[in-house]
């Protein structure tokens, strides 16, 4: 493996039953990077981070994960990964800081008493370590999750959709340790479905249906779709609304606010279109966001793959 | 690392007893269960009933009627609660207001009197056999010696005479009957293979339930690590428990402790494996607590009633012993009766003890092999 290269898999291919979950993914993951894994429910985001640590066995594919073979070397992988579930999954009944004991003994992290201590300390958790974590609300276990995964000092943090439930400063506040623990050398795996979060990582990948759609910096992502925009004010947006989704040649419109964005891969066509509205509203063309090249990348996959 | 690690192992056994203790339900099932099925079983349970309710119809009226009487009565094992006519007494029977009718016909006195060998008719409410049968073994000796002070000079003819060969019974081990000694002993298997059994259900399928087990796999502890450190704990309850059950049998109950107490708690620990053994393999199989609680009780339910512990082994059918063989409650029934009724020894008690060594090999072959380290 290239040493720079965190994780390096091709080919990964997991089926339940029947149904292929995750189909011939590819990925590599540069040391210190915050990856970003956006796609729909379903997309089999959870299943391949679960085949990067360990806890399921890829069908087909190869590759390594921190140098280590991803099918044959999970117990080397589960001690250099940090893996944060979807679900909290630390121990309700125990306190903060015995959940964060009982994990560094698991990976008998050297001198545990200070570890956990300084842990406490680093995420703001000190003056509530007796408490149970039962008992804490959705930020603080979120805080108490990313403490827990990161006290063996990992190499790598998966982490699946970690700010789900939380709040907005609770989430920047987590953002922006990540971005710390990036830059200090972690590399971070995170899936998300906040477009704000996506914008914050190095790279992003889209998947759908099992299948990596798009990857890259979010730039190159939304210079690569080719997509065009246009920002729609005036009145009666809503039938607007109504009567663009019925033309052929636009893609998506979505309503924000007081305003609609209508974006289309085939950028003459709509715009001959959105200039018959001139007389009544104001059409301006802007920079496509991520979220509307999401959604028109969900919206392909849909009738691609069903 | 695929080194087996006791410190690993050591983790999660500490985390487990805290909790244990955190889990006041669980705790008081631990403690409580063998506390009052103790109370219930040992003070409730009577194989030997006595003072059974009696009506008598005494048509008779004569000083022999009374002592035939008299002498049930003294027997301990019939209460008479009244007089009554034939007819009352045959709906109290009905109505099982009374376990006995005692019918002495008209002429009972005189026709003793003539050496005649009077009938008299005892009905009993036999639909328990059970409850009815100590009673009316106890009847004949009752007849035999009843008149023998009440006949005098020449009427002694009629005491009937011994038969030809004498029965000498000893009733070894138990020479009173005294159920507790058979039940107490008893009762500690039945507690331990209650509560192993559930307990270990519950903390393996309380970790998937609750998602826990997803973060536990993504860690580098090894199934053998999380199983044994998840029965270890539940080990020493075990132990707890067996140690309430001796305080309870020594001093409450009285039972005697003939053999080694060594070799009681010894041969514990592959009784109690076994049983935590069931548990796991009960945890792999089932998706939530309630699951795994009905399929303890379904290994419960013919392990108290075929092992021997409430209905006499012997008086089951072939097919019901051999079912109940391959259970280990069985066979420790009767190692713990063994050693503290009998005095038996390692000798005595190995023949009890490997079929629990195979049962627990059995069993810790399956719970590994369904325990898996991954989530496939």
């Amino acid at each position: 493996m290239s040493s720079d290269l965190v994780i390096d898999v091709s080919g990964i291919t997991k089926r339940f039953g029947g149904k292929t979950v995750v189909d011939r993914l590819a990925l590599q993951v540069k040391r210190g990077e915050i990856f970003g894994f956006l796609g729909p429910n379903g997309s089999g985001k959870t299943t391949f981070i679960r085949m990067l640590c360990g806890l399921l066995t890829p069908d087909a594919g190869e590759g390594t994960c921190l140098g280590y073979d991803v099918r044959t070397q999970q117990a080397e992988i589960k001690r250099h990964v940090g893996y944060m579930t979807q679900k909290f999954s630390y121990y309700d009944d125990l306190s903060i800081r015995e959940n964060l004991d009982f994990i560094a003994r698991i990976y008998a992290v050297p001198d545990r008493r200070a570890a956990v201590d300084r842990s406490l300390e680093r995420l703001g958790l000190a003056s509530r370590s007796h408490q149970l974590a039962g008992q804490l609300s959705g930020g603080w276990k979120q805080r108490l999750a990313l403490a827990a995964c990161l006290i063996h000092s990992p190499r790598l943090l998966l982490l699946d959709e970690p700010t789900a439930g939380v709040d907005p400063k609770a989430r920047r506040d987590f953002w922006d340790e990540i971005h710390q623990l990036a830059s200090d050398g972690l590399t971070v795996l995170v899936t998300t479905h906040y477009m704000d979060e996506a914008e914050r990582c190095h790279q992003i990948a889209y998947l759908a249906y099992g299948r990596l759609l798009v990857r890259g910096s979010v730039e190159e992502v939304v210079a690569g779709a080719g997509l065009s925009t246009w920002e729609i004010t005036g009145p009666e947006l809503g039938r607007l609304a109504h009567h663009l989704r019925e033309q052929p040649g636009i893609g998506e419109v979505i309503a924000f606010g007081n305003t609609l964005h209508v974006s289309s891969p085939d950028s003459t066509r709509a715009a001959q279109m959105l200039a018959s509205l001139v007389p009544t509203h104001r059409v301006r063309a802007i920079e496509p966001e991520l979220e509307d090249v999401f959604i028109s990348l969900m919206r392909t996959a849909e009738d691609n793959f069903q | 690392m695929r080194r087996f690690s006791f410190s690993r192992l050591w983790a999660i056994a500490l985390k487990e007893v805290v909790q244990m203790k955190r889990d006041r339900a669980t705790f008081a099932m631990m403690i409580g269960i063998p506390l009052v099925q103790l109370l219930l079983f040992g003070f409730a349970i009577n194989a030997d009933p006595k003072n059974l309710p009696t009506l008598i119809v005494d048509a008779d009226g004569g000083p022999f009627a009374r002592t035939l009487v008299h002498a049930m009565q003294q027997s301990a094992y019939f209460r008479v609660i009244g007089t009554a006519t034939e007819a009352e007494a045959a709906d109290a029977l009905q109505r099982g207001d009374t376990q006995f009718v005692l019918n002495i016909p008209v002429d009972f006195t005189r026709r003793i009197l003539r050496g005649e060998k009077p009938a008299v008719l005892l009905e009993a409410d036999a639909t328990d056999p059970a409850a009815t049968g100590p009673a009316l073994a106890a009847l004949q000796p009752v007849i035999r010696t009843l008149f023998a002070r009440d006949l005098p000079g020449p009427l002694t003819s009629l005491i009937p005479e011994e038969g030809p060969v004498d029965f000498l019974i000893h009733r070894r081990y138990n020479p009173e009957g005294i159920t507790q000694y058979n039940i107490v002993p008893g009762l500690m298997g039945v507690v331990l293979t209650m509560t192993m059994v559930i307990i270990t259900a519950l903390a393996i399928t309380r970790e998937r339930e609750r998602g826990t087990m997803e973060n536990l796999l993504a860690t580098p502890v090894r199934p053998g690590e999380v199983l044994a450190g998840k029965i270890l704990p539940y080990i020493i309850v075990g132990y707890i428990q067996i140690t309430l059950i001796l305080i309870a049998a020594r001093w409450l109950f009285a039972v005697p402790f003939q053999g080694s107490i060594v070799l009681l708690y010894t041969s514990a620990l592959l009784f109690i494996a076994a049983n935590l053994a069931v548990g796991i393999t009960f945890s792999t199989v089932s998706t939530n607590q309630l699951q795994a609680v009905q399929l303890a009780f379904f290994f419960f339910l013919p392990s108290l009633l075929l092992s021997g512990f409430m209905f006499p082994f012997r008086g089951m059918p072939e097919w019901a012993q051999t079912l109940g063989s391959a259970l280990p409650l069985t066979h420790f029934l009767r190692l713990v009766r063994g050693v503290m009724l009998k005095g038996n020894g390692l000798v005595e008690s190995a023949v009890h003890l490997w079929p629990i060594a195979i049962f627990l090999a059995a069993a810790w072959t399956i719970a590994l092999k369904r325990y898996r380290q991954t989530l496939d």
